[in-house]
């Protein structure tokens, strides 16, 4: 079960805004769905480790060698509001 | 040369023979498939190249310039990648992923860029933003999703093979419901470097064709270990991946798991199941039971698990960098507003439920207790494959249905992955191969193997394959468009 | 007026960037200063598909930071994601250690060590003033150059109960991570950076108090100032019998003034989980050796050999061994003694770097910046030691040499500075001394010996300094037979 609140909590977490109707919606099916997913603790999972990845990899890291940098001008060419060679953004303060 | 009209019918491996043999103008194949892919009414693709590029170079590599269809979330260098999202509506990225550039270094040339559910979250490809795609089959039915573009475009002859991606069932799924073959490979063996992410530790690249045949040789360009992916691995056997080639399945044993055949399959779809394995008895196979006794809470796993890493890698999301933004006057405006405006439905359901499922005080109940599932179900299938070769179950439990069915139910949506999700969750190979028709619709059968068994698996569909003798081409069906 | 008297309990997280070529997790080379964004790659920028690939040399010196510091090392490297929305953010998460950092545990200057983890350090926001497509909002401008740029997080235990000793510790951790070579540690331009965690209790208790959070403080005199302000803040709400609320405050230095600061996510909700881009790699045997076998002598040892091997004072000791830079300055020094190494030179040579040199030059100042070599150090020292100068000549060359720079003998030579010694010399000059004051004389022959200073005044008058008091007495006794 998960309740408006929990809803727009989740939702605040996620920075995404949520009508009144999704809201609404939301807590609906997300309830629906959660209580499906719930039937995992009829499982006894208390000596079982995770498995956040199935395949083992083989050398994961790469050596501390460079590589050539994007130009300036690709790197900001698809940015929404390109200024002062950078990524513009409205302030966190207002 | 060959007739223009017959051009698209051959396999992608005839086009490559014919091209080598200079019986064949990979540029004039090109423009056979870029003018079928322009003219097309399946919405099956969202980019198709505007010309015919010069193929002098691609024609003397392995793959003769055959083009290939590659799902949008592939980034494409200077080619719209949008993930069929409308947060990246027009974004054209400055590299290619990997598998792309590995596949056009072996001589593909890109045709055009297909449909899929946006982020590739979906069953029935009516989650894009660019709309729904048709089965070819049947115009008012869905493909599948995610990769529905893709799977579409292979079955109605829009393009000879394509590239598709598989978190849950995302590339067998839609290939069962379109007649054709699609294979997930292992998880790893594709590099996933410039895949737009969806779930990081499922996500896996494959291949949709007509046949066996192409499946494999479209694969066998397409793995290795890639140093911009760490989760990346080669394959023991190395490059060998084999176009097959035996006709009988002597001694090949085939497990179908009870805990995963029960309720909820379509007769007919259960009848053309029988039908298969009793072809594979035919051809020398012994069917046995296997029990994979956690596969029933994988769909539960699952869900916790891919949402929880969509969350996170969909954050990347946010209107700074790239992609549409919300205007707004302060910072978290313009992020929820932004995220709110531009992602679909079904996204935002995903988003909230692994936001949930790793919010303070409900990891472990969720995501932790997920990934112990997960180890449980792995098991499961090592403990399998002890005793079989492959574990076969029908590829979805329902033919391709009409569109709109179950867009207001998700969970009834989430159901069709009920057969490749377990498989997804153990990072093991499957191929979905179609086995028959019901209701006129195509049916598919899933073979699965233990990680790097994609020779075995091949070789099992490809006997199968010549036994089946399933007509592949929609308009043969009573069930056509009208 | 209360009379309580408290005790502070202050615990240090210190963010220091790597000094490998390349950032954490791309291959764009590690930025000074570039124009802005020219350091990004699809890694650092997060577009989509792009994918982190660990880098190497980042992990080498991740374990030479916890050999330095006593650390247990852990038997893989792990990384988690931990989720939060920011400009500086590209991803939507932070690439960081959770649950397994790399070292744990571990002690330096009697501050033991909680933890060091390594992570990807946050891009930059510049403010930019108003916005003119907004009309009248404010609005900041993101670089990424930074972003990614390899951290090591080091976290204190609560041991530390005085901004001195938070000063002090400071200075001797970035004196070892230092001479360990892997960081520039330079605090002016971030790439060391220190939060101190601020609590105080009343004396004798054990709870600890509510800890207040000192954020990003820029120099090691702020973080003693800031410190002593917040605990002056502390003190006064508790004797006013108020309570302390829990926040994150800035220093501000020019005003003296504490100001809470806006979080970045208003509910502290990270939603750490593993990583699914980064498979765990396992620390070997390997690593740990290479990282031991380049370890260099850190300043704990150096001071130890200094007080065995060279009989220095122990505050000389540390105050060489905790300053690299000194340490590395006197050894210079010591090794170019005409007279060679040994207890007898170093003494001398340590306490004129220590007293002499050091007060001219400014406490912090690097010896090495100033125009007096090690060399002509030794020089001096052993002019001294010779008494071919007095010490107070001595000082005169040095000031010259910290001046002008030169070698001390011509200096010497040219300024004759020689010492005015010998009987044939100096004894009428003391003549001359006693027949002027024989009141002096007079006493000092009836055994007072006290007034011995006037007569030795009175000749180094005359000569300019020159003399050596020790002979001056030395004449004195034998000319008035006592």
């Amino acid at each position: 079960m998960i309740d408006r609140t929990q809803v727009l909590h989740v939702a605040r977490l996620a920075r995404l805004q949520l009508t009144d109707d999704e809201v609404e919606r939301m807590s609906t099916e997300l309830s629906s769905i959660l209580d499906h997913i719930e039937t995992i603790s009829e499982l006894d999972l208390s000596d079982v480790a995770p498995t956040a990845h199935v395949v083992a990899s083989e050398g994961a890291l790469r050596a501390d060698a460079p590589r050539a940098s994007l130009d300036h001008d690709v790197a900001l060419a698809q940015a929404p509001d390109p200024a002062d060679d950078g990524f513009r953004v409205p302030s966190p303060q207002a | 040369m060959t007739n223009l009209t017959n051009l698209t019918d051959l396999t992608a491996k005839a086009a490559v023979d014919a091209i080598a043999a200079g019986d064949l103008d990979a540029a004039e194949l090109f423009t056979a498939y870029r003018e079928a892919a322009a003219a097309e009414d399946l919405n099956a693709y969202t980019w198709v190249a505007d010309q015919t590029p010069d193929l002098s170079a691609a024609a003397a590599l392995p793959l003769r310039g055959v083009p290939l269809a590659v799902k949008d979330l592939f980034c494409t260098q200077g080619v719209p990648s949008q993930a069929g999202s409308k947060i990246l509506e027009g974004y054209r990225p400055p590299y290619d992923a990997t598998v792309v550039a590995q596949l056009a270094a072996a001589g593909t040339s890109l045709l055009g860029k297909t449909n899929q559910d946006e982020f590739a979250m979906g069953s029935s490809n009516e989650n894009s933003a660019y709309g729904p795609v048709k089965n070819p089959w049947d115009h008012t039915r869905v493909p599948g999703g995610s990769s529905g573009g893709s799977a579409a475009a292979v079955a109605a002859g829009l393009a000879p093979w394509a590239l598709g991606t598989d978190t849950g069932g995302s590339i067998r799924q839609p290939a069962a419901l379109c007649g054709i073959v699609g294979l997930k490979p292992t998880y790893g063996s594709v590099s996933r470097y410039g895949m737009i992410a969806f779930a990081s530790s499922l996500d896996q690249a494959g291949p949709f064709a007509r046949d066996v045949t192409d499946a494999a040789l479209l694969y066998s360009h397409m793995h290795g270990r890639d140093p911009r992916d760490a989760t990346s691995v080669g394959r023991p056997d190395a490059d060998a991946i084999a176009l097959p080639t035996g006709e009988r399945l002597d001694g090949l044993r085939l497990g179908v798991p009870d805990d995963l055949t029960g309720e909820g399959v379509e007769p007919g779809v259960w009848t053309a199941f029988e039908a298969a394995l009793e072809t594979a008895k035919g051809l020398g196979a012994t069917v046995e039971r296997v029990a994979l006794p956690h596969a029933g809470y994988g769909l539960n796993a699952y869900y916790v698990i891919a949402p929880a890493e969509a969350s996170s890698n969909l954050a990347r999301f946010d209107g700074v960098r790239y992609g549409a933004r919300a205007e707004a006057d302060d910072l978290i405006t313009m992020y929820t507003k932004t995220r709110h405006d531009y992602m679909g439905t079904e996204v935002k359901r995903r988003i909230l439920i692994g936001t949930y499922a790793l919010s303070s005080g409900f990891y472990d109940a969720y995501y932790a207790s997920a990934q112990k599932v997960r180890t449980l179900i792995a098991r499961d299938f090592t403990t399998a494959f002890a005793g079989v070769d492959l574990i076969v179950t029908p590829t979805s439990p329902g033919v391709a249905f009409p569109l709109g069915a179950k867009t207001e139910d998700p969970l009834s949506m989430y159901l069709n992955d009920i057969f490749t999700i377990p498989i997804s969750l153990a990072g093991i190979p499957a191929l979905s191969l179609p086995c028959g028709l019901s209701e006129g619709l195509p049916v598919g059968l899933q073979l699965a193997g233990p990680a790097f068994s994609e020779n075995r698996i091949l070789e099992a569909a490809y006997a199968l394959e010549q036994a089946f003798a399933f007509d592949n081409t929609p308009s043969a069906i009573g069930g056509a468009p009208s | 007026m209360s009379t309580t008297t408290y005790e502070t309990v202050i615990g240090l997280e210190i963010h220091v960037q790597l000094k490998t070529a390349t950032k954490m997790f791309c291959g764009c080379e590690l930025t000074f200063g570039e124009p802005p964004n020219t350091r990004v790659c699809p890694v650092c920028l997060a577009l989509p598909g792009a994918l982190p690939v660990g880098n190497a040399e980042a992990i080498h010196l991740g374990i030479m930071i916890g050999h330095a510091l006593g650390c247990e090392i852990a038997p893989r490297m792990k990384f988690d994601r931990k989720q939060y929305f920011y400009p500086d953010s590209p991803k939507g998460y932070q690439i960081s250690q959770f649950d397994e950092p790399l070292c744990a545990g571990g002690e330096i200057g009697g501050v033991r060590i909680n933890r060091v983890h390594l992570e990807e350090d946050a891009a930059k926001t510049i403010h930019a003033g108003a916005s003119g497509r907004i009309h009248g909002s404010e609005a900041s401008v993101v670089d990424f150059n930074r972003g990614g740029t390899p951290l090591a997080e080091i976290v204190t235990e609560p041991d530390i109960h005085s901004a001195e000793q938070a000063g002090e510790f400071l200075r001797l951790l970035r004196t070892t991570l230092r001479v360990l070579g892997v960081s520039d540690v330079n605090m002016e331009e971030g790439s060391l950076r220190c939060d101190a965690n601020i609590s105080i209790r009343p004396a004798g208790t054990t709870e600890l108090g509510t800890k207040t959070e000192l954020k990003n403080m820029n120099s090691f005199r702020y973080i003693e100032r800031g410190i002593r302000a917040e605990v002056a803040r502390q003190t006064a709400l508790l004797d006013a019998g108020e309570r302390i609320v829990q926040e994150t405050l800035h220093f501000d230095p020019r005003t003296e003034r504490l100001t809470s600061m806006r979080s970045k996510e208003e509910a502290q909700d990270y939603r750490y989980f593993p990583e699914p881009d980064l498979v765990p790699v396992p620390v070997d045997a390997a690593m740990l050796d290479r990282a031991r076998a380049a370890m260099p002598e850190l300043p704990a040892a150096r001071q130890a050999r200094f007080e065995a091997d060279l009989s220095l004072h122990p505050d000389t000791a540390k105050l060489l061994a905790w300053r690299s830079e000194l340490g590395d300055w006197f050894e210079a020094a010591l090794a170019a003694s005409p007279d060679g190494v040994s207890p007898q030179t170093a003494g001398p040579l340590a306490n004129w770097t220590t007293n002499e040199l050091l007060t001219r030059l400014g406490g912090d100042v690097d010896p090495a910046t100033s125009k007096v070599t090690p060399a002509a150090m030794a020089q001096l020292v052993a002019l001294v030691t010779a008494r071919t100068v007095t010490a107070g000549a001595g000082k005169e060359v040095l000031d010259t040499l910290i001046a002008e720079g030169g070698d001390p003998a011509q200096i010497v030579e040219a300024k004759g500075l020689g010492a005015v010694g010998g009987e044939d010399t100096l004894a009428p000059i003391v003549a001359e001394a006693l027949a002027a004051n024989p009141d002096i004389a007079e006493r000092l022959r009836g055994g007072d010996m006290k007034p011995m200073g006037v007569i030795i005044g009175h000749v180094m008058k005359a000569t300019k300094g020159r003399a050596d008091g020790g002979e001056v007495t030395k004449l004195v006794r034998a000319q008035l037979g006592v």
